[in-house]
């Protein structure tokens, strides 16, 4: 087990350094910081003269030589926007107000789904499945942004119950996090309702059933353990896209997490603040996925990681 | 019982749409007529729009849709915050809709299926080295990834449809792999390789059409994702720029008057949502016609 984890953290390590890369590359290659900090009247001296100071004039392989050792030694460079703020305080300052969104949100996704799923399942074809399938294919349908804006006009404008947006109210996240947590709340019914049928067509089923069990035991004992694992794969699976749902849905109700930091240091080609944006996002995502990986081998007997 | 000839314990298939059984189910019927429906719509939209889209009309600011208090009968949708009528705005931003979402997955396929047919047949260092670029890009929330990167090379329609289509393909390559993997032992592969044809005959001849129907039904799907996608880029001011339509960027646009005129955000998305909906519907459909082990 322990040598499993070992292996899959060694595993990440290429996979990081294909990131830094491809974002190094990227950010570098799309245009100057230094004039936008300085404006357009800045004299060539000033332009030349602050260059020098970030590195920017040296050739791109030495600056990321210089980036990579930096990174390695913790130091992911410094925030041209927020006062040459170390990049990384920047962004873990935020890093909590994306934690608690993406917290909320999955929280939604699995009060919504788990009851959905089961009760789809258990009235397959009938119209609290039909009703549940649709309701699902309709949350995976819709733009999480609009439905944002939806649920700001209906329950902040029209009803008054939540703040428009930012995260200073203690009710500040139950619109945004329903706004992030719906299309996941969607892929898991959807994913739980086709597990349980499989599931429960299986012979140790109508063996329990025989046996004269009830059916809400059936269900409880016997059949949603073996129905949670896929569920809990693909919760892991799509941290990555709750993570990418964040950016947008941060934006719309102006919550200060590093969704919203990303865009505006794209914006102001806060190259610094960038980078250890990507790669932190890229870091939780992949380490989710390992949580996850192992949490499965806990639940699940049969499978061993040698 | 059509499906047996499909199911994976009758081995390959050689033919796989020989066996398939097409008829329409309701939801898939209700998708095809909305596609087609928005496909209409985007080629005829100059025919079909009562007013041009980009053209303001500042006495008309903000009118609600027609059947609504203050409502003016010949903007039936209304207007926004510019004057400009709501429902030809709509039936313009259908084209950028459609235009990415099916050219970014054609885009995404060619390179996807490429990738997936040579990793899964050759293997080795060359399978590991596509498979790490694989998971690089897996591994970077996409929106994070796509905003970089359009910052980086700009915001045209063509540069659009070319990124997401370089970033997208990886879902693709990932299942032509596996399948590729799954079938390349088979009697039919190995008496093509005896007899001395070339691996990229061998590839597009005999294990492209064996993986078809899983490409179909993920091309499908993902038509629907990069028009969500596309919409969120728009929306956060880095799809294609103005003047021309894009849902989402009306939907920015609206988002500051959602509380005086909610129209503006509402119309937008009900679009985005309906269209997304038919691919799902289509795209579900097919799921059950290629993959009969599914329930959905």
């Amino acid at each position: 087990m322990i040598g499993y984890v070992v292996r899959r953290v060694l595993q990440m390590i290429p996979v990081l350094f294909g990131i830094t890369l491809v974002v190094f590359v990227l950010l570098r290659a799309s245009g100057d910081p230094v004039s936008l900090m300085l404006g357009e009247e800045a004299s060539e001296a000033q332009i030349a003269q602050l260059r020098e100071a970030y590195g920017l004039d040296r050739p791109l392989y030495e600056q990321y030589a210089v980036y990579m050792g930096d990174l390695l030694t913790g130091d992911f460079g410094r925030s041209i926007r927020y006062n040459n703020q170390p990049a990384l305080e920047v962004v873990l300052e935020r890093l909590p107000a994306t934690a608690s969104l993406a917290a909320m949100a999955l929280v939604y996704a699995i009060l919504i789904s788990l009851p959905a799923g089961i009760i789809a399942a258990l009235y397959r074809r009938r119209i609290p499945d039909q009703i549940a399938s649709f309701l699902s294919v309709l949350g995976q349908a819709m733009p999480n942004f609009w439905l944002g804006i939806m649920l700001i006009l209906v329950f902040a404008i029209w009803f008054g119950w939540f703040p428009v947006s930012g995260r200073e109210d203690a009710y500040a996240v139950v619109l945004p996090g329903l706004a992030l947590g719906a299309s996941l709340a969607a892929v898991l019914t959807r994913l739980l309702r086709s597990s349980m049928i499989e599931v429960l067509s299986q012979d140790y089923i109508r063996t329990a059933r025989a046996k004269g069990i009830g059916p809400t035991a059936v269900m409880l004992r016997h059949a949603i353990r073996n129905a949670l694992l896929s569920y809990l794969t693909v919760i892991g699976l799509e941290a990555s896209s709750l993570m990418a749902g964040a950016v947008v849905t941060e934006q719309v109700f102006a919550w200060p997490g590093i969704g919203l930091l990303a865009i505006q240091a794209i914006n102001s080609r806060d190259m610094a603040v960038v980078q250890t944006i990507v790669i932190l996002a890229a870091l939780i995502v992949m380490l989710v996925n390992l949580l996850v990986d192992v949490l499965y081998s806990l639940i699940d007997p049969r499978i061993q990681h040698v | 019982m059509s499906d047996l000839e499909l199911a994976p314990s009758a081995g390959w298939r050689l033919r796989p749409f020989a066996a398939l059984d097409l008829r329409l189910s309701p939801l898939a019927a209700v998708g095809i007529v909305i596609l087609l429906a928005f496909v209409a719509m985007a080629l005829f939209a100059p025919l079909l729009a009562p007013f041009d889209p980009a053209i303001p009309s500042l006495r008309a600011r903000l009118a609600p849709p027609s059947w609504l208090e203050g409502g003016v009968a010949q903007h039936v949708l209304g207007t926004d915050h510019l004057g400009r009528d709501m429902l030809s705005r709509l039936i313009f931003g259908s084209r950028i809709a459609l235009l990415v979402g099916f050219l970014g997955v054609a885009v995404a396929l060619m390179i996807g299926v490429c990738v997936g047919l040579v990793s899964g047949y050759f293997g080795g260092k060359l399978d590991a080295a596509l498979m790490g670029a694989v998971n690089t890009l897996l591994a970077i929330p996409n929106t994070l990834l796509y905003l970089t990167v359009l910052a980086v090379f700009g915001q045209s329609l063509l540069l659009l449809i070319l990124i997401i289509g370089c970033i997208n393909w990886t879902t693709f390559a990932r299942v032509v792999r596996g399948e590729v993997l799954t079938i390349k032992r088979r009697e039919f592969i190995e008496a093509s390789r005896t007899i001395g044809q070339r691996p990229v005959v061998t590839m597009f001849k005999h294990v492209l059409p064996n993986v078809l129907g899983s490409i179909i039904v993920i091309a499908t799907m993902n038509v629907a994702m990069l028009i969500i996608l596309e919409a969120s880029l728009s929306f956060l001011g880095f799809g294609v720029q103005p003047p021309t339509v894009t849902w989402g960027r009306m939907l920015a646009d609206g988002r500051g008057y959602v509380a005086t005129a909610w129209w503006l955000a509402a119309f937008p998305g009900l679009m985005i949502t309906l269209l997304t909906l038919s691919l799902i519907f289509i795209g579900d459909w097919l799921r059950d016609r290629f993959d009969p082990r599914s329930d959905s």
